[in-house]
């Protein structure tokens, strides 16, 4: 039985229309139909923030919702926003700062990142560090990421210094 | 893992969401934010035959105020619940307690009636319902109920829905002057599930408490009231002999799990910290 469902979206601002299995989550569409392969699957069971993506301006676990549901959505990822430069602060950040190890969390950390200081300018390291829990890191001990983020947080318009 | 197939379907009218769940029976599954569904389905601990997706009927996801008060929609996020002036006017606990689920991208997604439904035993809704005297809102072929909260949750992830019944709002009545209410829960990082949350509601005069409602959430196997606290902080500001007295009653009250994150000993001990804590802030100017 064809279980399949045709669906139409926005990634990264280009039309895209396919046909999808019903259990294929949204991030295994864009790494294997896509091959936007800067969204990360790690866990799969929403902990990790590895797959964290943009749909229709928030931020979502890309393993948490199916493929399907993004049926007419606006969907971003780390492509996209690195190509329309929106990040590119933050990414220069974690670099100098060396918050980028094996680069397996970096785009949902950017991701998560630009969203904190999005809504909270002025966040400082408690609030970064609570806006990024649900993102893992194995490598670099968080505390650069922190750092990075602070630094761009305080040179970014309506910051702290 | 990946899910095992399913059939997908997207209703767009209750009176078809309906149909379908007929048409299925127990092998069909809703699907709202998907963010316990979703999970369950990655790990093949559920293999339904098909999804109902609900995320587009029309009129669930809106906050109104109305004659029988605050009216939040089923398909409302957790984070539109978070920011609504409506909710934090007329359901403070509710603005306080939103932050605490899961983080961003979680509340982005999951909604009210996915957290209602499901009855985590750790989770912050269902406590704040009870505390607020709220009511579920359900419906099904053939007409709507509501019921209390205090009535809805049953036991871990059981809750009084029957087969073929949808969610469709939490409806939380409207909240007399000189009441006041607070929400705060321990965990080891942010946007974990509580190892202890409480939910408090109650009127204060004066710095005094009375008609207090104390809803612990993550010690016992649904919202737990506790009746025993609340009568030793009846007409009393939460002083320190008032505290220890409470704190007393709470060990019968409650019936916390030991697991993996914390033993029952040191749930017991968080919940006095807690209520102590909220109460405190409660009560100040
Ligand atoms: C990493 C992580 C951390 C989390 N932390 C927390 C936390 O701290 N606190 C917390 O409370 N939750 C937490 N959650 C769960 C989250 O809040 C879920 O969104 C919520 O529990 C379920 O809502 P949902 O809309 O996603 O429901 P879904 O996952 O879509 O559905 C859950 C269940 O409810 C049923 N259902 C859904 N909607 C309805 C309806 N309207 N009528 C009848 N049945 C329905 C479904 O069939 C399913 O059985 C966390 C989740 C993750 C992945
Ligand atoms: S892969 Fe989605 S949160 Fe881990
Ligand atoms: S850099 Fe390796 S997981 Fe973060």
């Amino acid at each position: 039985m064809d279980l399949t469902v045709e669906i139409a979206l926005t990634v990264n601002g280009a039309a895209v229309r396919r046909r999808v299995e019903p259990r294929q989550n949204l991030v295994d569409f864009l790494r294997q139909e896509l091959e936007l392969t800067g969204s990360h699957v790690g866990c799969e069971h929403g902990a990790c923030g590895a797959c964290t993506v943009r749909m229709d301006g928030s931020l979502v676990r890309g393993c948490l919702v199916l493929a399907v549901q993004a049926d007419g959505a606006r969907v971003e990822t780390i492509e996209g926003v690195t190509a329309t430069g929106e990040i590119a602060d933050l990414q220069d950040a974690f670099a100098r700062e060396n918050a980028v190890q094996c680069g397996f969390c970096a785009s949902g950390m950017l991701l998560t990142s630009h969203e904190i200081l999005r809504r909270n300018p002025r966040a400082g390291e408690t609030e970064i560090r609570e806006g990024l829990s649900g993102n893992y890191c194995r490598c670099t001990g968080y505390h650069a990421i922190v750092e990075a983020v602070r630094k761009v947080g305080a040179a970014r318009p309506g910051g702290q210094s | 893992m990946k899910p095992a197939p399913f059939a997908y379907h997207r209703p767009g009218s209750l009176a078809e969401a309906f149909d379908l769940l007929d048409r299925y029976g127990s092998d069909g599954r809703i699907l709202a934010g998907g963010q316990s569904l979703v999970p369950v389905l990655n790990m093949r601990l559920a293999t339904p035959t098909a999804l109902i997706d609900i995320n587009r009927l029309p009129g669930l996801d809106g906050i109104g105020l109305g004659p029988e008060g605050l009216v939040i929609g089923a398909l409302c996020r957790h984070a539109a619940v978070e920011g609504s002036p409506l909710v934090a006017r007329h359901a403070p606990l509710l603005a306080q307690a939103m932050p605490h689920v899961g983080h961003l991208a979680i509340r982005t997604r999951g909604t009210v009636g996915g957290s209602i439904a499901l009855a985590d035993p750790a989770a912050e809704l269902p406590a704040c319902l009870v505390a607020l005297d709220a009511t579920v809102r359900a419906s099904r072929r053939g007409g709507a109920r509501d019921i209390p909260a205090a009535r809805f949750f049953r036991g871990i992830y059981t809750t009084a829905l029957e087969p073929g019944e949808v969610v469709t709002a939490a409806v939380i009545p409207p909240i007399a002057p000189g009441w006041r209410s607070r929400f705060d829960e321990l965990v080891r990082r942010a946007g974990d599930y509580a190892l202890v949350g409480l939910a408090a509601h109650g009127r204060v005069a004066d710095g005094a408490l009375a008609e207090l409602r104390l809803v612990f959430t993550g010690v016992g196997p649904t919202p737990m009231r506790a009746a025993g606290a609340e009568a030793a902080l009846a007409g009393r500001r939460p002083d320190p002999q008032a505290l220890a007295a409470a704190g007393r009653a709470l060990d019968a009250d409650l019936d916390p799990p030991g697991d993996v994150h914390a033993s029952a000993a040191l749930r017991r001990h968080l919940a006095r910290v807690l209520l102590a804590r909220v109460l405190t802030r409660m009560t100040e100017n």
